[in-house]
């Protein structure tokens, strides 16, 4: 049997009761943090649980063969950060094991894409397109989540932005400087200097940050330790703009602009 | 004012004026004479002292080109020659003509607008001789033509007037054959050689002496004569009435272009930027108030000054302490010293205006071919594109482990300084490997290593690189990504001849995105599908990729990621990790994940990868080996020792002539069975024997070789012996 759980956001508090109880009583546990990234130890979650974990690289999960050899003899589970199924690609995994006969299930976690949003108070019938940000390499700039947040605008909606984990984990600045660049090339007024930003930090951490401001001001900030995601807000409901001012210390200003 | 310092001062005046100026080449298969000609037009124009030509040629100072009597560097010089009552300056280049050196060859052509082509009078046109031509005309230099050893015509082969009168109208002809072939249209016509008009000179560059009809009617001396002094042994009266330099600096000066002529034609052949920008319009003009831009055709290590970076002047002045840049580099460097050739010294000077040959210390990040101006902005120069490609190789050590760091600086400064030898490293074993021309070229370089760099090496037998190309046309292979979000669909076939050729010529430029539209036409003209010449996004070597999918969403942004896997296969094919040749690569269909981060590279390439490498298996891949021409010319009744050794080597005899008692034999041979070749047919033949050769590709690798040899390579490489089968890249 394979079991996917979500360990949630940040700390080795954040699985669920039922994740918990699914992780003690398996046979194997094994873990990947390559989609994303925990505020805690991986000693500290083996504690939680009480049992020793492997960790996987990303080339061992996609390949995949040793976990599901051993999914076939015996109860085997996989954390993953967030929710498993929600950003991630673990369901290649999930659908060979089931063409192998094996038994599978997933234990939900909190993922970013609605805690986000609840963190900021958007309302999450007004999210567009989900976008990741690419560290950008010698042949790969890809310029697709510029149309993607331009969509998004046109039609009133807004953009979370998941920040590339490759390489170190990418900032909300330097994800600023990579949206300035993407305008840059592309010059049609999707983003500038005042188009107005949200990062939330940390989620679910105790020193979470939510704040909101033009992309100006926003790009000199320190949000501290990452992981960082970004929204840029559509049209904004007065409700909406008026949480992101209170939670998140927007410019009053946005206030006149609904 | 001794006369070296009479020639300095001439010389510096010169460089001044660009009508006075004439930069040209001697070029011409092996031993033909371009370096006992060259040193005696140096002595003749008193630029050495008399005693010094033709013994030890000047030009060959290196101790290994007197070794073994070749030359194998182009070597600069510079001669100061009046014409009718005005004083020029001519800077020349002497090639080598060792097939192995072709590399220098093909950039000392960028350098000069003019060349000598020297045939021997012997031997008459070589293939080789078509070579060189070709590496001229291609740079749009013009030629004229210098018959050699026409004492050996008359004292050795006892040719009778008529006979050697014949024989000169065959070899001209010849070459007029060859300059209509290969010349750009315009010249066709316009740049064949001609005895009347004094473009042909006849002569011996051993005894000193030419002639040629314009000199014939001014003098009133004759063919006749000539072969009357030939004959009775008296050369000496021939060489004072008939100076070799005179003869042919005067041909020099009257058919050979001055630099502004030439860069007026040249230019737009050699550079691919806007003709009327402020720098176009320098280099059209040789313009030396412009905007400097200099290319870099040969860097020579010198024992006492270093290293010294030679390169032609288009436009500007090129001035002591001035800041330039080197396109592809960030920052400027500053030029420390500023030559010119006086006679075979080099001579500093302030500066160098456009249209001259520069010798230039302080360029440490130069390599032949880079482009160096003032204006960091500048398009640069087309690269200088040699014909044929390394194809042997040797593994190279440190003697002692602690000298690893040396041996990579090294190698580093020996491939800039020769761009024909590459090093490479492979990644499975971490060993370095030396390429170069031909055994020779690699002894060459193995001695320079030790005794110039004084560094112990431990080399290995060389053995020679293959190619890997397909035979048929694959199925539509699936190439997954690791995380299985993206899928990609590619068929593998033989790319077309024609278009094999056109790559290989260099017809087809390497930024095939850059200049698009052309690129789809010239592969249509050449007969590619419409569809497929327009999809074209990458080549590399002799090899392209095309895109022939319509509508599929976010394909374009990972076009570059999936011609980086193009070009990786390209220099390493699933067969024994040997370089492509001659295969079309058609990505035909893709499926791509919606979000960017899950179709970045650590997933397309390696799905791209496996895609053509599945497919290229499944399309009858074989290897292809390189081949070489064998010329050998040996007494008649030697001929079947000579056969012998040839047909031993898997050879075969294409062609035997019979010339009085010598046999000339044409040959063909694989590459990997000719090591050795050198000493094997001197002991054949007592010695009795003149051979030369010149590479001709791949052809494929005979079956009952392919999978030994596979093998082979492969263990060398420290890979499994097999290869693996698609299924292995369908995963
Ligand atoms: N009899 C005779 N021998 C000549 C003549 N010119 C050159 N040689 C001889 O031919 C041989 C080769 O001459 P080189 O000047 O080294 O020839 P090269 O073309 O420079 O040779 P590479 O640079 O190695 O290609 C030498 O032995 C010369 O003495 C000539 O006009 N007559
Ligand atoms: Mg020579």
């Amino acid at each position: 049997m394979l079991s996917f759980i979500g360990l949630g956001l940040w700390d080795e508090k954040d699985i669920t009761l039922k994740g918990l109880e699914e992780a003690r009583k398996c046979d194997k546990l094994y873990a990947e943090f390559y989609t994303s990234k925990m505020g805690v130890s991986i000693e500290k979650i083996e504690e939680q649980i009480g049992k020793k974990i492997e960790v996987l690289s990303r080339e061992e999960v996609e390949n995949g063969e040793t976990l599901l050899n051993e999914a076939e003899r015996s109860h085997v589970c996989l954390l993953t950060g967030g929710d498993p199924m929600a950003a991630t690609t673990h369901i290649d995994l999930r659908i060979r094991a089931i063409e192998r006969g094996i038994e599978t299930r997933v234990i939900h976690g909190v993922s970013i894409v609605s805690a986000s949003a609840s963190l900021l108070g958007l309302q999450i019938y007004k999210f567009g397109k989900v976008v990741s940000i690419a560290r950008p390499s010698e042949n790969y700039f890809p310029l697709s989540p510029y149309d993607a947040i331009k969509d998004n605008m046109k039609m009133n909606l807004h953009s979370l932005l998941l920040l590339d984990t490759t390489d170190g984990y990418m900032t909300a600045n330097e994800a600023m400087e990579i949206l300035l660049e993407m305008e840059r090339r592309r010059r049609e007024g999707v983003l500038g200097e005042d188009t107005l930003i949200a990062v939330v930090a940390r989620v679910s951490a105790d020193d979470a940050m939510a704040r909101a401001g033009y992309m100006k001001d926003m790009i000199k900030e320190d949000f501290g330790e990452t992981p960082h995601s970004i929204i840029i807000p559509g049209k904004l409901h007065i409700m909406e703009a008026k949480a992101l001012v209170k939670i998140a210390n927007a410019p009053e200003e946005i206030l006149e602009k609904i | 004012m001794g006369r070296k310092e009479e020639n300095i001062r001439k010389a510096k005046e010169l460089r001044y004026k660009p009508e006075r100026r004439r930069n040209i080449g001697v070029v011409a298969p092996i031993d033909d004479g371009k370096t006992t000609f060259s040193d005696n037009l140096l002595a003749g124009a008193a630029m050495i002292s008399e005693e010094l030509a033709g013994q030890q040629l000047v030009l060959d100072y290196d101790e290994q080109e007197q070794a073994r009597g070749i030359t194998i560097n182009a070597a600069a010089a510079s001669m100061v020659h009046e014409y009718e009552g005005e004083e020029y300056l001519i800077n020349l280049i002497d090639t080598p003509g060792h097939v192995d050196f072709g590399g220098d060859v093909t950039r000392a052509m960028r350098a000069v607008d003019g060349a000598i082509v020297v045939v021997c009078a012997v031997e008459g046109v070589m293939p080789q001789t078509e070579t060189v031509l070709r590496q001229a005309l291609r740079e749009r230099v013009k030629p004229v033509l210098l018959i050699n050893k026409v004492d050996r015509l008359i004292n050795e082969l006892k040719l009778d007037f008529q006979q050697m009168q014949e024989r000169f109208v065959k070899i001209i002809t010849e070459v007029n054959k060859l300059i209509k072939k290969m010349a750009p249209e315009e010249f066709k016509d316009k740049w064949l050689v001609k005895p009347e008009d004094g473009s042909v000179a006849f002569g011996s560059a051993l005894h000193n002496w030419a002639i040629s009809v314009p000199y014939m009617k001014k003098t009133g001396i004759t063919f006749k004569d000539i072969y009357e002094y030939c004959k009775n042994e008296d050369q000496k009266t021939l060489a004072k009435k008939a100076p070799i330099h005179e003869v042919t600096l005067n041909m020099v000066i009257k058919h050979l272009p001055n630099p502004k002529e030439a860069q007026r034609y040249r230019i737009p052949n050699i550079w691919h930027g806007d003709l009327d920008s402020p720098i176009g319009k320098a280099m059209i003009e040789c313009d030396p108030k412009g905007p400097l831009s200099l290319m870099v055709t040969k860097i020579l290590i010198d024992p006492h000054a270093g290293e010294i970076t030679f390169g032609r002047v288009f436009s500007g002045t090129l001035r002591e302490g001035q800041e330039v840049y080197i396109i592809g580099m960030p920052k400027p460097y500053r030029i420390q010293q500023v030559a010119v050739m006086v006679g075979d010294d080099r001579i500093q000077v302030e500066d160098i205006p456009a249209g001259n040959i520069a010798a230039i210390s302080g360029l440490k990040d130069a390599y032949a071919g880079s482009t160096v101006t003032s204006d960091p902005n500048m398009e640069p120069f087309e690269s200088i594109r040699h014909i044929s490609e390394p194809v042997v190789t040797v593994r190279v050590e440190a003697k002692r482990p602690a000298d690893l760091p040396k041996l990579v600086k090294v190698l580093r400064d020996i491939s800039k300084a020769d761009p024909s030898i590459q090093v490479e490293i492979n990644q499975e074993t971490g060993e370095y490997l030396m390429s170069g021309m031909g055994e020779l070229h690699l002894e060459v370089t193995e001695y320079r290593i030790k005794n110039e760099h004084k560094l112990d090496i431990i080399t290995s037998e060389p053995t020679v690189i293959y190619r890997e190309t397909v035979r048929k046309t694959s199925p539509v292979f699936e190439g997954k990504s690791p995380n299985k979000h993206n899928y990609l669909y590619v068929v593998v076939e033989p790319l077309e001849e024609s278009v094999v050729k056109a790559l290989q010529e260099g017809e087809i430029p390497d930024n095939v995105k850059k200049y698009r539209k052309e690129v789809a036409k010239k592969l249509e003209e050449l007969g590619m599908s419409k569809e497929e010449a327009k999809g074209v996004f990458g080549v590399k070597g002799a090899n392209l990729i095309t895109d022939v999918t319509k509508g599929i969403q976010h394909l374009h942004e990972a076009k570059e990621l999936l011609k980086q896997a193009f070009e990786e296969v390209c220099n390493a094919g699933p067969k024994a990790a040997e370089p492509l040749q001659g295969v079309k690569v058609k990505l035909v269909d893709a499926k791509l994940h919606e979000d960017a981060i899950h179709r970045g590279p650590a997933q397309l390439i390696p799905a791209m990868r496996n895609a053509i490498y599945g497919a290229m298996m499944l399309a009858d891949p074989i290897l292809l080996e390189p081949m070489q021409k064998v010329f050998i010319s040996v007494p008649h009744e030697l001929m079947g020792n000579v056969t012998r050794e040839i047909t031993q080597r898997r050879g075969t005899i294409l062609d035997i002539k019979q010339e009085g008692d010598m046999s000339i034999i044409l040959a063909k041979a694989p590459v990997a069975e000719m090591f050795g070749f050198a000493s094997a047919i001197r002991s054949a033949t007592g010695g009795r024997v003149l051979w030369s050769t010149e590479n001709m590709g791949f052809e494929p690798l005979p079956d009952f070789l392919q999978d030994e040899v596979t093998r082979k390579v492969r263990e060398r490489k420290g890979l499994k012996p097999e290869p693996y089968p698609a299924e292995h890249y369908a995963g």
